[in-house]
């Protein structure tokens, strides 16, 4: 009874995770087209991002006020993901529209050229981030089954970016001229969106989430210059399985893929769970090739 | 359409011709004696001991530089690259300088290869420091023994192997996996869980506990194995809480110990509940994952920064002051630093860089290395360590709980074992 | 292409490929063994980039799995020599692993030809049967690509896992003699290389001839409007299988060379960097020309060994640096630019740039 509610726990917590990594994704890939393997180095610069906000904190804050260091970390990773995003988009990614392939190609360089940037500042090793004290521990649901604070917390993170994108998107004009460039470009042109700016933008926001999930991770895992070579993949599986496009489906995409994951990893073991999970959502996409939620379009071509 | 053919095959021999000229050159200019092509008859290995000529030696050091390894041997080879600088301040070897030519295997174990050959036959190196993941070792094996080069291998491993062209300066199973076992069941409990990342070393180590465990009176409730860069333990440590062991013996390797850490320690299991004893988590590796959540978990190895001798101070100091007070030293980054020493005494002592006079001169050739006496085994060319079982403090550095006293005799293949026969049937 | 009569133009071609194979074969003469031995690799990894440039360049298809294919090739060899060095007894790492006797399906792998043929036929029966499951359901371009790194993924988690059978995060290594001939003499390296010249540009004329025959042009038409083949009355999937076939066996055929001029293979080769750099050979050689992807491959292995030789902290920038350029910039590639610069004249037509543009 508890292994099972606390599975269920680990499989919600980690399809949290995995949203968290595939929401910027979503937007780059699922909106703009953009296959962006850079991904994955941006949600790294998120966490060395939280790493420097803690740094700071420790140098120049009364330890009292360390444990907020957190708090602030979220719009800090944001924001600087956010500017990386939009420094690549204006320099590189505007070429690669409707180039997706290039693109790929492209932002894999570019994920190089990062990589051995974090290695060139902050060194090849780990660094540390000290979680704070108000995230340790957890809560006790029952006997035996403990939620961690820390998972529990990135959750609630998920939620509350869910609804703050799904109300830049759909609920603000600029949100509504995205959503208008994305659906036919030439026509936004023509009634006066300025779809450069639009553009650099929603590649921005992408990027800036990414930022999020990287200082998200941080509370869970390792943060070096490899970090984001260990998410991109399962990124580009959720946003793939969910249906390019729409966020709901990449919302089921990866709650689906964390149950199902730690139940597999529970019944046989870890690198036999993943490659199951890996030829399940290979079966899947036989099944339905455009993912679970596809956008209809009469477009053949 | 064939103009553009023409076009292709002038762009083609150009460019061929272009590659040709540039591997010519590069041959031409690397090393005076370029090694003739009509060196031809068999494998003739004519002892490759290196140039010697002028007053310098030169001497290779391959580490990855990039890749996912390179968090952990970028330090090893400073540590190197520090030992050859102190020997040269001191007048070299044999009154000859030594000059490093350093090279980057990209945690790529076919680079290792081509590297280590190129090390060897176009640098023409004395000796090649180098290495970190057993497999790196297994993809240069095969280039040292036909080229008769010499290798020192820096990090603890697997054992179960002995090549006459390697000398192991880490620890082999006998030195530090099964005392550590043996310890835990005195001390800590009986119910053993085996945690490690999907490969090489931690498979084989785990072959070994278990049959340790059979003789000496263990109990095994679990034994799971992760993919390399495995980042989410939950599950795992759903197993690990059904199962109730009192020791997990943990062979994760780099990455993985940092998720595997933090999220035990979130499922609120401290090291007063469940001992962790890790073997490849050392000073470096606590700087990465961070001591709130390894405070008063185990390892074992054969030095710490803590180890009390005289040489380890200057060394620790020394490390620092070179390469900034941030910094740690660790057991491998030793092993690194002690093996340019050891083979610089050997050389030395051989009165030339020749391999095989080397290798002769260097059994049981001993050194006051920072973390005690150490003595090279002329039979199998390891090293007699002195086995160390530490706490991780509050500040990053380890508490020596227990220590084997004198230094171990090193034993690859587990000879001296009763209940380890059955695990190599096969020299 | 009609070879009836002698133009100045043929003569070139011909003389150009008299130049071309003269330089292969005189290498020996002027390269270290050392040298040789890198160039041999390269002409393995050229083979790949032919395969690749097959279905990218030609029909359209990213694969970044081509390291699979690579590697079944490999391993295949690899059994065959890790058997030969055994000598009979249990590979080394079985013994370890706690395996007593020879597993079924490694026996065959004793036997020269049969570690061949598997080589070239396991990888392009599994590209069939991807194939078939994709293609047919007309999964293509992005989800395509992205599927294949799935399949990457699976593969090398097994490899890893099954140490029993595959040797692990290992591989195979510890190789002594192919054929009776130990495998590290300069004589058997020298011969090696030939033999991978020779299959080089056996494998260029068979692409070639594919490229220039019908079964290229409908590739081709693939690529540029597969629904409009379909209507024309092709069936795409099929030969989208085919050439996907065709390239994952040139890739296993490079791997078998790789393992004989390397001495190892394992899962890390067969992961997602190394099959993405392949990708790359062909992006900066000049996707689309068959030249251009072999040449890709020789020289981007050329530079990459001489950067970081010479800047082993910072040649990840250089790599990187070349690759974002290349593809942005240059989507032709390194043949592209020559043509380029070669024929300022013979400005390219909006078609032509259209057509360009929907090759990605």
């Amino acid at each position: 009874m508890e292994i099972t509610i606390i599975q269920l726990f680990n499989g919600l917590s980690m399809g949290s995770i995995l949203l968290l990594i595939a929401l910027g994704l979503a937007v780059t890939f699922g909106l703009m087209n953009v296959i962006n393997m850079a991904h994955g180095e941006l949600i790294m610069i998120g966490a060395y991002a939280t790493y420097i906000t803690q740094n700071l904190f420790n140098d120049y804050l009364p330890a009292s006020l360390f444990n907020w260091y957190f708090v602030l970390s979220i719009p800090v990773s944001f924001m600087v993901a956010f500017l990386i995003g939009w420094l690549l988009e204006v320099s590189l990614i505007r070429f690669l529209y409707g180039r997706p392939l290039d693109s790929l190609l492209a932002t894999w360089g570019i994920a190089l050229m990062l990589q051995q940037l974090a290695r060139t500042i902050f060194g090849a090793p780990n660094v540390a981030v000290k979680s704070p004290t108000w995230l340790d521990g957890g809560f006790r649901l029952m006997d035996g089954v403990v939620l961690p604070y820390k998972r529990l917390f990135i959750i609630l993170l998920v939620i509350v970016t869910l609804v703050a994108m799904f109300l830049y998107i759909y609920r603000s004009h600029a949100g509504r001229r995205m959503r208008a460039v994305m659906q036919n470009r030439d026509m936004a042109a023509c009634l006066g969106i300025s779809t450069r700016r639009v553009d650099s933008m929603t590649f921005a926001i992408g990027s800036g989430v990414a930022g999020i999930a990287g200082c998200a991770l941080t509370l869970m895992g390792p943060i070096g210059p490899s970090l984001g070579t260990y998410y991109i993949v399962d990124a580009f599986m959720v946003v793939v399985l969910g249906g390019v496009g729409k966020l709901v489906g990449t919302i089921v995409g990866a709650v689906g893929i964390g149950v199902t994951g730690t139940m597999f990893e529970y019944w046989t073991n870890a690198s036999l769970g993943k490659v199951l999970v890996f030829l399940c959502i290979v079966a899947f996409l036989q099944w339905k090739p455009k993912g679970l939620v596809a956008m209809k379009t009469r477009s053949l071509d | 359409m064939k103009r553009k053919i023409v076009k292709n095959l002038a762009f083609l021999t150009v460019a061929l011709s272009v590659v040709l000229a540039g591997c010519g050159a590069n041959n031409t200019t690397s090393g005076d004696p370029a090694p003739a092509p009509s060196n031809t008859g068999t494998n003739t290995t004519t002892g490759s001991g290196g140039a010697t000529d002028g007053d310098e030696i030169k001497v290779g050091i391959l580490h990855s530089l990039s890749g996912t390894m390179a968090i952990s041997e970028v330090s090893v080879k400073d540590a190197e690259m520090m030992a050859i600088e102190e020997i040269n301040a001191n007048g070299g070897v044999l009154g000859k300088q030594l000059v490093p030519v350093v090279e980057d295997g990209a945690s790529d174990w076919p680079t290792f290869a081509e590297k280590a050959r190129k090390l060897i036959s176009e640098d023409q190196v004395a000796t090649v420091f180098g290495g970190w993941t057993s497999s790196s070792r297994k993809a240069m094996l095969p280039v040292f023994e036909e080229l008769n080069g010499l290798l020192w291998y820096p990090v603890q491993y697997e054992g179960l192997e002995s090549s006459p062209n390697i000398f192991y300066t880490g620890a082999t199973t006998n030195q530090q996996i099964v005392p550590a076992v043996s310890w835990l069941l005195e001390n800590r409990g009986t119910k053993f869980f085996l945690l490690g990342s999907d490969y090489v070393f931690p498979q084989t180590a785990n072959k070994i506990i278990k049959e340790q465990l059979n003789a000496e009176g263990g109990e095994l409730v679990g034994e799971e194995y992760t993919p390399l860069g495995h980042t989410d333990y939950s599950t795992l440590i759903a197993k690990i809480q059904q199962a109730k062991p009192e020791v997990i013996f943990n062979t994760l390797n780099g990455d993985s110990n940092v998720a595997f850490f933090k999220q035990l320690k979130d499922a609120g299991i401290s090291a007063d509940d469940i001992t962790v004893l890790s073997v490849s988590v050392a000073e470096e590796e606590i700087r990465g994952i961070g001591v709130d959540v390894l405070e008063g978990h185990l390892a074992a190895w054969n030095y710490y920064q803590t180890t009390d001798t005289p040489e380890n101070k200057t060394f620790v100091e020394n490390y620092k002051a070179a390469y900034g007070d941030d910094r740690v030293t660790a057991d491998p980054i030793e092993a690194g630093y002690d093996a340019v020493y050891l083979w610089a005494a050997a050389v030395e002592k051989a009165g030339t860089t020749d391999v095989d006079a080397v290798k002769e001169a260097a059994k049981g050739l001993e050194w006051d290395a920072p973390g005690g006496k150490i003595t090279i085994d002329g039979d199998n060319q390891h090293i007699y360590k002195t086995v160390r079982i530490g706490e991780v403090q509050s500040d990053g550095q380890f508490q020596e709980l227990w220590n084997s006293g004198e230094p171990v005799k090193p034993d690859p293949y587990l000879e001296t074992y009763e209940w380890a026969s059955s695990l190599s049937s096969s020299k | 292409m009609q070879l009836r009569t002698l133009t100045p133009q043929k003569i070139y071609i011909l003389i150009g490929y008299a130049v071309a194979a003269t330089a292969l074969f005189c290498a020996p003469m002027v390269l270290s063994d050392f040298r040789l031995n890198l160039l041999a690799k390269f002409l393995a990894f050229a083979i790949v980039a032919l395969g690749l440039d097959l279905i990218w360049g030609y029909t359209g298809i990213l694969s970044l799995g081509h390291g699979v294919f690579f590697g079944l090739g490999a391993y295949a060899m690899g059994m065959y020599l890790k058997l030969e060095a055994s000598g009979g007894r249990l590979p080394d790492f079985m013994d370890w692993s706690g395996l007593s006797a020879l597993p079924w399906f490694w026996k065959p792998f004793e036997s020269f030809p049969f570690a061949i043929a598997m080589g070239i036929l396991i990888p392009a029966l599994l590209a069939l049967i991807l194939g078939f499951f994709t293609f047919r359901n007309r999964i293509r371009g992005v989800y395509f690509t992205i599927l294949t790194q799935a399949l990457v993924i699976i593969t090398v988690t097994l490899f890893i896992g099954q140490q029993k059978f595959t040797g692990g995060t290992n591989g195979l290594t510890g190789f002594t003699t192919v054929l009776g001939h130990s495998i590290g003499s300069p004589d058997t390296k020298r011969m090696l290389y030939w033999v991978t010249a020779i299959v080089l540009i056996a494998a260029f004329v068979l692409c070639r001839f594919l490229v220039k025959s019908r079964f290229g042009k409908v590739l081709r038409a693939i690529r540029d409007g597969e629904n409009r083949a379909r209507f024309i009355g092709y069936n795409p999937a099929v030969y989208q299988m085919i050439a996907f076939a065709i390239s994952a066996g040139l890739a296993g055929v490079a791997g078998m060379l790789f393992v004989l001029h390397v001495g190892i293979i394992s899962p890390s080769t067969m992961a997602i960097v190394p099959s993405i750099e392949m990708v790359l050979w062909v992006a900066i050689g000049g996707r689309g020309t068959l030249i251009g992807a072999a040449l890709g491959a020789v020289l981007l292995n050329y530079a990459k060994s001489a950067f970081s030789e010479s800047y082993p902290d910072a040649w990840l920038f250089f790599l990187g640096a070349l690759f974002v350029i290349v593809v942005v910039f240059l989507p032709k590639g390194a043949v592209g630019l020559f043509r380029k610069w070669k024929l300022p004249k013979r400005r390219r037509t909006e078609h032509e740039q259209q057509v360009g543009h929907s090759t990605v």
